[in-house]
């Protein structure tokens, strides 16, 4: 049987990746890769905890399945500022998008 | 259980113990046995695909009052064995600049997406891959990969028609996945539950006299999803030299083209299953399972012919005159349908069975009917519209 | 080594893997692929854990709509066609160092937990985890104010989307 150790070092590890990948890329779209990364791993410990607790509190999944609404509606909205930012400056490189409107 | 009752179950027994017995762990055996089911499921679709090629292109030519083919074999059945052999002894062409793995990535991922779709179809009450409750939300799943594949052809093949038209096929399968997934609730209504077997085992009266305009629905965002026409804008050979296909030679052509068709059959099956009954027939499945096999194959077949006789018949759709009628017709009559039929259930769960029939039909008539009144009137407005500026541009002259 | 432990290290290896690539690879649509790929091992791990419907609607949300709209962002944003220039920031050592002292730290605080090498109870038998999570979705007294609070947050990054991405023609 797996224990439940497996499933939280998993999900760390993924997250670790998921932050690196968040604070060390150039590319905006590759930032929100990243913030993907950490989403995912969050959602695996979510639902592990579901699993190797009370299986009949169904709050493991709920709170999984909210997480998912949140992860599309933040991709959704961050993927359009990016494109709109893209045909403003025609740039997505995180460095070069540092001036406000003049 | 003798044979003739469970001869899935029979044959996997004999064959794990002639595993077992050659000393392997019982485990292993299982999967093995398991592995081999799998490849035997997959060889009789592939020999069925052969024999969609020729049923397309005898009833296409029917339909355009020609013969089609009857040179190889009696009636041209050779001929798709023909076909296939032409396509591999073809030359596999990568272009020049294309993404090497991606490219040739991307027919293998669009076969598997369809061969995926068979492992929850239930052929017969005590054949099914694997009895998921949550069988129709896999078959949306199934669609996602179909959809990822087609995106990874048109990009990597380094061509701009390619990448056009992988982007439209795109749109078009992502908007129609939104009133598939809401018709695909109405069975999960009526029958409680997402599982294929439970909808199968609670169609005492046919969904599809229980709602037809779900029916109707669920066949044009099939359609849809399946990129024939009237919605093969992304691979007319007139609109876009055949889209993301333009760069695919031989076999990988083979896959995708294949693909759709055994695609298409599988979603005439799912038709069936979801609103004609799937494998019972008035009590026959019990009798053996290979009927109720028989049953589901001849559904799936007519449901086939539908969605053929559908595209040898209209005209192709425009892609902003497609998205339009997803946004701004299905999607919102779709979502509609689903609340009232929530509604009429919840209230009429208790009555007779007749007063339920009739209850439910007539909410759907009610639904259609004022859906196209608007739309009726919506386009009357428009007519005018477009018809007083004409006046005023002849009277002007 | 049960069967189970196996393929749940292969697969937890193979969606690491893929993790590293999505972050370190320098073209951004093998990027995006790779997150597919990590996606999908993820949808594995939730089928192994038994949550089924989660894994479906993983596949259905995330690959099927997220990571569609994450390739198409990457073609709508390129200066060139084809991007070979090294895609980490000037710091990425300190990227680097946060997140192996956040993976150690999260490891060695999980440690000391008492219920760190439980192991999994049976399902009770015909428990039906998706039958169950509907009726609490839409319970009152369970979960359905987030329920709808999701909804509305649905269509308020679905108006926003559409307006900050809108052209005027």
């Amino acid at each position: 049987m797996i224990p439940l150790s497996w499933y939280l070092i998993f999900a760390a590890a993924l997250f670790s990746v998921g932050l690196f990948g968040a604070l060390s890329r150039k590319n905006a779209v590759a930032i929100l890769l990243g913030i993907e990364l950490m989403l995912n791993a969050i959602n695996v410990n979510l639902v592990a905890f579901w699993r190797y607790g009370d299986v009949a509190v169904m709050a493991g999944q709920v709170f999984a399945v909210i997480v998912f609404a949140v992860a599309a509606a933040e991709v959704s909205v961050g993927l359009a500022l990016v494109i709109s930012v893209y045909r403003r400056r025609n740039t997505v490189i995180a460095d070069e998008l540092d001036m406000l409107k003049w | 259980m003798n044979f003739w009752n469970d001869p899935l179950k029979i044959a996997a027994d004999w064959l794990t113990g002639i595993f077992v017995g050659w000393g392997m762990n019982d485990t292993a055996a299982h999967v093995l046995v398991a592995f081999l089911g799998v490849l035997i499921l997959i060889s009789i679709l592939m020999v069925v695909d052969i024999f969609l090629v020729w049923i397309e292109r005898k009833v296409v030519a029917r339909f355009q009052d020609r013969i089609g083919p009857n040179r190889l074999g009696p009636f041209g059945l050779i001929q798709p064995f023909a076909d296939i052999i032409k396509l591999m002894i073809k030359e596999d062409t990568t272009p020049d600049g294309a993404d090497k793995v991606v490219y040739n990535l991307a027919p293998m991922l669009s076969m598997m997406s369809v061969l995926i779709l068979w492992a929850v179809v239930p052929l017969a009450p005590v054949m099914l891959g694997v009895d998921l409750n949550a069988g129709a939300l896999f078959i949306i799943a199934a669609g996602s990969i179909g959809t990822l594949s087609i995106i990874m052809a048109g990009w990597s093949s380094n061509n701009k028609f390619s990448v056009i038209g992988a982007f439209r096929q795109v749109a078009v399968m992502v908007s129609f996945e939104i009133p598939m997934l809401a018709t695909l609730l109405i069975p999960t209504i009526f029958a409680g539950s997402m599982g294929m077997n439970a909808i199968i085992q609670g169609q005492d009266i046919w969904f599809v006299l229980l709602s037809p305009l779900a029916a109707l629905i669920f066949l044009i965002a099939a359609i849809a999803e399946l990129g024939r026409a009237p919605f093969d804008l992304a691979e007319g050979e007139s609109e876009l030299v055949s889209g993301y296909n333009i760069e695919y030679s031989g076999m990988k052509f083979g896959m995708f083209y294949a693909g759709e068709l055994l695609h298409a059959f599988t979603f005439g099956g799912f038709w069936a299953i979801f609103f004609f009954g799937g494998y019972r027939f008035f009590g026959l499945e019990k009798v053996s399972p290979f009927l109720a096999i028989a049953i589901v194959l001849l559904k799936a077949l007519v449901g086939y012919w539908i969605i053929m006789w559908v595209k040898y018949t209209v005209m192709r759709i425009r892609i902003d005159q497609m998205l339009a009628f997803n946004w701004k017709f299905l999607t919102p009559v779709a979502f509609v349908l689903v609340m009232v039929t929530a509604l009429m259930n919840a209230l009429l769960r208790e009555a007779s069975s007749g007063l339920y029939i009739t209850g439910m039909i007539l909410s759907n008539i009610i639904v259609g009917w004022v859906s196209l009144e608007i739309v009726r009137s919506m386009s009357r407005k428009e007519r005018e519209r477009v018809e007083g500026v004409k006046q005023v541009v002849e009277a002007h002259h | 080594m049960t069967a189970e432990q196996i393929i749940f290290l292969i697969v937890a290896g193979v969606t690491l893997a893929s993790a590293l690539l999505v972050v370190t690879t320098r073209n951004l649509v093998h990027a995006a692929l790779w997150l597919v790929a990590t996606l999908f091992g993820v949808a594995i791990i939730y089928a192994i854990l038994n949550a089924g419907f989660i894994a479906v609607v993983q596949v259905v949300v995330y690959i099927g709509a997220i990571a569609i709209l994450f390739i198409f962002a990457v073609m709508l944003t390129r200066r060139e066609l084809r991007d070979n220039t090294p895609q980490l920031n000037r710091n990425w050592w300190s990227g680097a160092l946060v997140a192996v002292l956040t993976f150690a730290g999260l490891a060695s605080l999980l440690s000391r937990w008492s219920g760190f090498s439980k192991t999994a109870a049976a399902l009770p038998s015909g428990f039906d985890a998706v039958a169950e999570l509907g009726n609490q979705l839409v319970s009152p007294d369970a979960f359905v104010l987030p329920f709808e609070v999701a909804s509305v947050l649905l269509l308020a990054a679905m108006v926003g989307a559409v307006y900050v991405a809108f052209t005027r023609k």
